[in-house]
């Protein structure tokens, strides 16, 4: 039978949906991390993390229309509790990780309260500086925040026979899949539609009773618990918590990333995440290719990052995930109608 | 101590095929440091002038018959991509040893990974006393630690500069407080009279403010300890307004050729050409720092020669773009220390080979030192040990393609100390001469 | 006392230099709604080619000039090649544009000029003024940096209240659709506001070269200074960016004196944050009419 048919087995209820979409793609996962070396490894459970922020970025942006340049602070947050609460107490990590996220939701509140009165560019250089004030603390009290050593995060020891590098992926995994489907589960809830209709219009969502302030405040504390929670799934996996880790570019490739990935998308991040761990790896290697001698070979990885972006952009301006929605929208289809449709050729056709 | 190299003739030994890195052939070694970046200026010389050292090593037939292939990654001193670059460099490169990387936030960030997966950290470019951690037996230090720069240049400062008002700018972070921890060891209290800081996060122009209050509080000694931007973003607001206390500056933040240009600017009005100023007078004249071997000024220095030599032979274009500098001679002399340690741990090469012959055997290993390494099974630290150098006009400059620098003198005796509150004591024990087969080239 | 003095002194100083930037913000903004992130890295490009040019011989005025050439035909080319065909689309598209822009730029100085420590020539002695026997802490270049920075601020002013071609500008970024029907070169105007904003971001970066350190990053956080002191002014208003500059110059300067560096990035979002709860939309901006 033909695709039409099969959509009768797609549960309607879009909760469902959503969690057995992410049972599928965990049970892929599996089996891809038994495969891929343990380096490898390792990165796929970086891509998850930055899933995990990047989902937060696309609510706030995609959804509710907040530009945010200081995401990275958000991740500074969320890591730095998770170090604090491991140095000084000794609970259990999952609880530990639930705390950054909502220290981090805490500090969205903060930022999100006079972010209700900015618009656009206004936003984006209050975040900008929040970006750059936040490390700047642990900077200034080097013995609560471990100065340049950092704070050590023991990462929980492994079950089983389970490999440590393994572990800490699949915890990393598990979080984005549990984010994204409750990310997905509230973009498609009246909390979605609020923030939509926020975005699109202040005044007529006003009129229609929904609270304009409140929402975009929880639009910004959710997408900074989101971002908390990246920054300490990536401190515990990397094992240190350094201020030099959240410079003011960390918020910026974050911005770009989402947008490259496909803003306001879900599955979009997951591009995101990967060119955010690759990227770097893929220039590198290609502007070893030219043998131009170490000093410019390295920066040349840096105008590839840069022109990529800007061609990116310019290709796609809906994104990576936009651009293959469109493909999939435009895919050749016989007998539909479609103007693009070539004259017909006689082929047997299932029904 | 003429250990040659290149005289091994004999065939390696079958190696055990459990050591990662370590063929019958080659030995692959790894390391993370800032290429790109605004940590990059200066230290981004300091890999190639390894590469450089190993490159003439090969040539003379490698260590046992093996040769070094040394592989450095940008890490542009952020510690999340210095924990994934060295993830990548011991999990898929297979490295033998972390030799060189560079920054105190960076390979903290790695050290616990690396002793877990039994790679030697060795060589950090570094002052931390936090590398002497007997957690973390496999890292190693190399430079002396900034506490000991601090004290030696304390001492100095109370036997020369008694009575005078001293005052401090640090940067603010592990750099700058382990300075003014060995500085507040010899200085008493009383004498000092005002503390700046600066934060290397946020620095984009003259530290006018630190600068401002050093003189308020009439700093006559002023210390610097400064990266070779600081010093420069620290010296042109104070001769803006007319002050110029006696400067005392840490050896990271006072190689002439590197600060020299920052300041040639200020000696011109506005039309002259950037770049050149004469060795004579300048900002720098008068400055106290340290050095732990004979600085590229010291042309007679039959080290002086090698680094000069084998930067030439094997880093042309690097000598051709700024000659012999600080960095380029840190370089030769730490991947100098390596390849020593490569001899004596012996043709059967393991890494705890390596380790023994480091902690047995580094205080005989030869570098351009004027003290011998430390290295011993309860101390993780390199050199301890430096002599106090002025820098004068009068003396020999240290010339580059990019101008003639002013050049310094030794005005104390070669001291040695520990980062702890032990005595500084004086040296008087021999330096070594590079071995005859390493003044020859090619 | 005189501390405070020269806390004020070096405050203003700074704030010149941000101003500077923020005028090329807000020439941009006000002309095609857009915020160039790449502006301070234009204005750092521009300052090494004349750093090559000087190099080669060329006098120190030559170059400055050629440079700011330069920087009108680099801001136009930008405009004209990368932001035009994104124009209709979602508002954060040119923003990445502009953000590759600045990472191509670094990595185009980094590559060519290396990391290599160098300086660059100031166009007038750095030598503080005297005024009898004591030494101010702002120099003869500090004053040709106040006077290049009014000059600047001034030149749009005139430009955007007093003459036709401002107030095409202002039409064709209020509504492009009702400037095309008046007749207004909407694409050129918009071509030109990004190349006289370019002067002014290569201007910037001449300006601060000479007491900063000199390579491709000098001008990151001048920029995030820069856009601060622009909002602050409110993102419309030449003078804005002027006083937005200076006030955000001295905040960062009292607060880095008098409670310590490292909290001056603290200091300048409180007195952000503090400065937007006031007033949203800037402290010069006109409070905009809202349609129901």
């Amino acid at each position: 039978m033909d695709a039409a048919a099969m959509t009768k087995y797609v549960p309607r209820q879009p909760m469902i949906r959503h969690l057995l979409v992410a049972v599928l793609a965990g049970v892929v996962l599996w089996y891809l991390t038994t495969q891929l070396s343990t380096y490898n490894v390792y990165q796929v459970g970086e891509i998850a993390s930055y899933v995990v922020v990047l989902g937060g970025l696309s609510l706030l942006t995609g959804a509710n229309g907040q530009i945010s340049l200081g995401h990275g602070a958000f991740m500074a947050v969320g890591a730095y509790t998770l170090g604090l609460l491991m140095t000084h107490t000794g609970t259990n990590f999952i609880l530990e990780l639930a705390a950054a996220a909502g220290v981090a939701a805490a500090a969205g509140v903060v930022i999100g309260l006079p972010a209700t009165r900015l618009k656009g560019p206004y936003l984006a250089g209050m975040t900008l500086l929040f970006a750059l004030a936040v490390p700047s603390i642990a900077d200034k009290w080097p013995a609560t925040f471990g100065g340049d050593q950092g704070l050590t995060v023991s990462a929980p020891t492994a079950p089983g026979s389970l490999g440590q590098e393994e572990w800490l992926t699949w915890i990393q995994i598990l979080g984005a899949l549990i984010v994204l489907v409750l990310l997905a589960n509230l973009l498609w809830s009246r909390y979605g539609r609020a923030f939509r209709a926020v975005r699109d219009d202040e005044i007529a969502a006003s009129l229609a009773g929904i609270h304009v302030a409140r929402t975009r405040v929880l639009a910004f504390a959710i997408s900074a618990a989101c971002a908390g929670l990246g920054g300490a799934l990536l401190a515990l996996s990397t094992g240190v918590v350094n201020t030099g880790a959240f410079p003011l570019t960390l918020s910026i490739q974050l911005l770009a990333a989402m947008v490259l990935g496909g803003t306001g998308t879900l599955f979009g991040m997951v591009w995101g995440g990967i060119l955010l761990v690759y990227m770097p790896q893929w220039s590198t290697s290609l502007s070893t290719d030219f043998n131009l001698g170490n000093g410019a070979s390295a920066y040349l990885a840096t105008i590839i990052f840069g022109v990529v972006l800007i061609v990116a952009m310019l290709a796609a301006p809906n994104g990576i995930q936009g651009g293959l929605r469109w493909l999939w929208a435009h895919r050749p289809r016989p007998g539909r109608g479609d103007h693009e449709v070539p004259a017909p050729i006689p082929v047997s056709v299932s029904d | 101590m003429g250990c040659a190299l290149g005289v091994m003739l004999v065939p390696a030994t079958a190696q055990a095929a459990s050591t990662p890195g370590v063929t019958s052939t080659s030995i692959t070694i790894g390391a993370t440091v800032p290429l790109t970046g605004p940590a990059a200026p200066g230290y981004d010389e300091i890999a190639p002038a390894m590469t450089a050292t190993f490159a003439w090593a090969n040539a003379h037939g490698g260590v046992d018959g093996r040769k070094i292939n040394y592989t450095y990654l940008d890490d542009g001193y952020n510690p999340a991509n210095t924990a994934t670059l060295t993830r990548q460099l011991v999990l898929q490169d297979n490295i033998f040893a972390d030799v060189g990387s560079l920054g105190t936030p960076t390979q903290s960030a790695v050290q616990s990974f690396l002793n877990q997966q039994k790679v030697p950290q060795l060589f950090i470019e570094s002052g931390c006393n936090c590398w002497n951690n007997p957690k973390y037996p496999l890292s190693l230090g190399w430079q002396p630690p900034y506490t000991i720069d601090g004290k030696i240049l304390g001492a100095y400062i109370k036997s020369n500069f008694a009575g005078k008002k001293i005052g401090y700018l640090s940067q603010a972070d592990e750099f700058g407080q382990d300075v003014v921890k060995g500085l507040d060891m010899e200085i008493p209290a009383s004498s000092v009279v005002s503390r700046q800081t600066y934060d290397v996060a946020t620095l984009a122009g003259p530290l006018s403010n630190q600068m401002a209050a050093l003189k308020a509080a009439g700093a006559q000694v002023v210390v610097l300890a400064t990266i070779p931007a600081a010093t420069a973003l620290a010296m042109l607001p104070a001769a803006v307004i007319g002050y110029s206390p006696q400067y005392v500056v840490d050896s990271v933040g006072a190689d002439a050729p590197t600060v020299g240009p920052l300041l040639a600017s200020f000696a011109q009005k506005g039309g002259a050409s950037a770049g050149q100023v004469a060795a004579a007078g300048g900002l720098l004249n008068g400055v106290i720092t340290t050095a732990y071997f004979a600085p590229e000024s010291d042309t007679t220095n039959s080290w002086v020669q090698t680094e000069k030599k084998i930067l030439q032979t094997y880093a042309p274009s690097l000598y051709a773009k700024a000659g012999l500098d600080g960095n380029d001679q840190y370089g030769v002399a730490l991947a100098y220390t390596f390849i020593q340690a490569l001899q004596k741990a012996g043709k059967n090469l393991t890494r705890q080979s390596l380790m023994n012959a480091i902690n047995s055997q580094g205080h005989s290993f030869i570098t351009p030192g004027f003290v011998p390494l430390s290295y011993s099974s309860s101390t993780h630290f390199g050199f301890e040990g430096e002599e106090v150098v002025k820098l004068e006009s009068s003396a020999p400059p240290a010339v580059t393609p990019t101008g003639s620098w002013i050049g310094g003198v030794p005005v104390g005796p070669v001291e040695t100390t520990s980062p702890g509150s032990g005595p500084i004591k004086k040296y008087t024990g021999p330096t070594s001469t590079p071995p005859k087969s390493l003044s020859s080239t090619a | 006392m005189t501390l405070f003095l020269d806390y004020t002194l070096n405050g203003l100083a700074n704030g010149m230099i941000y101003a500077a930037l923020a005028l090329a913000l807000v020439l941009i903004f006000r002309a095609t709604r857009i915020i160039n992130f790449a502006q301070g890295a234009a204005g750092m490009l521009t300052t090494f080619i004349a750093f090559s040019l000087i190099s080669r011989g060329w006098g120190y005025w030559w170059a400055f000039v050629a440079v700011l050439l330069i920087g009108f035909a680099i801001g136009a080319a930008t405009q004209l090649v990368l932001i035009r065909p994104l124009a209709g689309k979602s508002e954060l598209n040119p923003v990445i544009v502009t953000i590759g822009l600045l990472v191509v730029f670094e990595g185009l100085a980094g590559a060519i000029y290396g990391n290599a420590s160098r300086g660059f020539p100031a166009a007038f002695s750095q030598r503080g003024l005297r005024f009898g026997n004591t030494t101010v802490a702002f120099s003869h270049f500090d004053v040709f940096i106040l006077v290049a920075v009014l000059v600047m601020m001034t030149a749009m002013l005139v430009l955007f209240r007093f003459t036709a071609l401002g107030l095409r500008m202002r039409a064709s970024a209020f509504s492009q659709e009702i400037a095309r029907l008046l007749g207004v070169r909407v694409g050129l105007l918009f071509t030109l506001g990004w190349g006289l904003a370019g002067i002014a971001g290569s201007l910037a970066g001449l300006l601060v070269a000479p007491t900063s350190a000199f390579g491709p990053y000098y001008m990151n956080l001048i920029l995030v200074y820069g856009f601060t002191a622009a909002v602050i002014g409110g993102l419309e208003s030449p003078v804005g960016a002027l006083v937005g500059g200076l006030i955000t110059g001295l905040c960062i300067s009292y607060v880095g004196g008098y409670l310590g560096s490292g909290l001056e990035p603290l200091g300048a979002l409180a007195l952000l944050m503090v400065a937007l709860m006031a007033r949203p939309e800037g402290i010069f901006a006109r409070p905009p009419a809202r349609r129901v």
